[in-house]
């Protein structure tokens, strides 16, 4: 849907030049979800870009509050619905923190290993949306393709393709299942070289990098300004990646580079990503050659559910922890926590406030997307034509249900 | 994770007693600053070569109803030059507005838009504070401790909760 207002008409020397207000979605393909963005225009060329966001506001904050701590791992997922296993983890990261527990060994592997496929899910899909948004459809097609894999890696741990809700306070839900470890590395040799395709097939096309190079430029210290994280923040040169500088979960024993690039344009936010998911699948292979074996979940019948389900039907300690964990759930001391996890789209915090209780006093998201999507209204150069909005918008990828909570 | 090499007792000592470090924090450092000092307090933050806060994560709004002051603002702060974060804790009471940080970190303007949408907490100063997620014209401020979480009943959510009379009426 768009909509145009003329505002008024304006003489000018060269002709007739109309302020135009054009509304812009909030249905619209190039605006990925529900966003609406009001555009003050003099004809083709942009003057004021207005955002209007929450038409996907489910008042998750809301809910976390009425929610225990367990059954809030599904609400997360909604969030970047691309990416739950991240969502999931940086939750269970600040559970965890009040809680002062750490997941064994093999469930952080376990954790990393997913959140990065979800990275690379989550990539796959701006590596081929913001080329199609500006004309290209065909990339969109192979990259939905691939990302399928992820999907079926995904459905087989978890059982489900999107939201997986997997990983739990204290562990992850299950072990990964027979057959998985082989899989994950098939598919890292796989996608490994489409990588490569994608580059192929858009890297030298002139079309391509006339609607994206040295569009939307953004400098460092401008990036640090609006609060940019993650690759967006990377694509303009500054140099901080959480997995590498505050690791946590295992992010310190595997080996993986930071992507940066300097010009921090449209074209190197994509490039950034393209590069990542590299990244990522170095991160892949590493944990499934480190992973030990063991067990996946904390040993403490208050707070986990018991793994050994056969458990449940003969012991009656179990039998009864499990039903005063389903019906009530466990108690977090009192205090507060911030956890900050490197997700694909930046900086994903999740700021919890306990009371001692079953549930969450306060739990707030600080979404990347919320904050990245700020650069189009403001210290943003060179955007200067409606054609440009859209690869900007494309570039800062923006997941709407993590804009809007 | 708490960074005991932060220079903070300098900060501490320049707001003699109004600016407090609170000893129950676990994750990181956090500061207690009475709004009047907080914009003074953020650019020194900011500024100072030995802290260099350049990077406001997040700006969270918190209901304590029915305590008193009733309202939190809870900034995070984190420090790209030097991985340092920050916690900095405001209370306000219920009339009060706080000052906005948007002259020292751009990035809180909508967050700043976030907390005065789900909370009603206004900021002075602010360039242009309108509800966010919520509709113009939205009667009420969803986040805080006493809006039942169904909502108010009205044409379009005949399964919310009555209206407290009082309300009602005006």
């Amino acid at each position: 849907m768009t909509e145009t207002t003329v505002l008024s008409e304006i003489t000018t020397d060269t002709g007739l030049s109309r302020d135009v207000l054009l509304n812009l979605g909030p249905q619209h393909p190039s605006t990925h979800g529900v966003l609406r963005l009001l555009l003050q225009m003099d004809g083709e060329i942009v003057e004021r870009i207005e955002p209007h966001i929450g038409l996907l506001h489910r008042g998750t904050e809301k809910l976390f509050e009425s929610f225990t701590y367990t059954q809030i791992f599904p609400l997360t997922d909604r969030l970047d619905y691309l990416c739950p296993p991240s969502n999931n983890l940086g939750y269970a990261l600040a559970v965890e923190g009040l809680l002062g527990i750490e997941a064994p060994v093999r469930a952080q592997y376990i954790r990393v290993m997913m959140a990065e496929l979800s990275r690379i899910s989550g990539h796959l899909l701006i590596t081929g949306a913001l080329p199609m948004d500006v004309g290209a459809m065909t990339t969109l097609l192979y990259t939905m393709r691939d990302r399928e894999m992820v999907m079926d890696l995904m459905e087989m741990i978890s059982g489900v393709r999107m939201h997986t809700s997997f990983c739990r306070v204290g562990g992850v839900r299950e072990d990964l299942p027979e057959g998985a470890e082989a899989r994950i590395l098939q598919f890292c040799d796989i996608f490994a070289a489409r990588i490569s395709d994608y580059e192929t097939l858009l890297e030298n096309n002139r079309i391509f990098l006339a609607r994206v190079e040295n569009i939307g430029n953004i400098t460092g210290e401008d990036a640090i300004a609006l609060g940019l994280s993650g690759p967006n923040l990377r694509a303009s040169g500054v140099d901080w990646d959480i997995r590498r500088d505050a690791p946590y979960e295992i992010y310190g024993q595997v080996e993986f580079e930071v992507i940066l690039r300097q010009d921090g344009d449209c074209y190197d936010r994509w490039k950034c990503r393209v590069d990542e998911m590299r990244e990522s699948l170095k991160i892949i292979r590493q944990c499934i050659h480190q992973m030990p074996k063991g067990d996946i979940m904390i040993d403490d019948p208050k707070i986990a559910f018991p793994v050994d389900k056969d458990l449940l039907a003969h012991s009656m300690e179990t039998h009864i922890h499990h039903f005063i964990l389903s019906a009530n759930g466990f108690k977090v001391p009192a205090g507060e926590f911030y956890s900050a996890i490197e997700a694909p789209k930046g900086e994903l915090g999740y700021y919890l406030i306990s009371d001692g209780s079953e549930k969450p006093f306060r739990l707030k998201v600080r979404a990347p997307s919320f904050v990245n999507l700020q650069a189009l209204t403001e210290r943003t150069t060179n955007i200067k034509y409606l054609a440009d909005v859209i690869a900007m918008l494309g570039s800062l990828d923006p997941v709407m249900g993590e804009v809007d909570k | 994770m708490v960074a005991d090499d932060m220079p903070l007792a300098a900060v501490l000592r320049a707001y003699d007693q109004r600016v407090s470090l609170d000893l129950s924090a676990v994750d990181m450092p956090c500061l207690l600053v009475p709004p009047g000092d907080l914009i003074a307090l953020c650019r020194q933050l900011r500024d100072a070569p030995a802290l260099r806060f350049d990077f406001l994560s997040d700006i969270c709004g918190v209901d304590i109803f029915p305590q008193s002051p009733r309202f939190m603002l809870v900034y995070h702060l984190f420090s790209i030059p030097h991985k340092w974060r920050l916690r900095l804790k405001c209370r306000l009471s219920e009339q009060a507005s706080a000052p906005t940080v948007t002259p020292v970190w751009p990035t809180a303007n909508w967050h700043e838009r976030e907390a005065y949408d789900m909370y009603g907490i206004s900021f002075d100063g602010h360039p242009d504070l309108r509800r966010i997620y919520m509709w113009e014209g939205f009667d009420g401020f969803p986040m805080r401790r006493d809006f039942p979480l169904r909502g108010y009943k009205d044409d379009y959510n005949p399964m919310g909760a009555k209206r407290p009379p009082d309300e009602a009426a005006g």
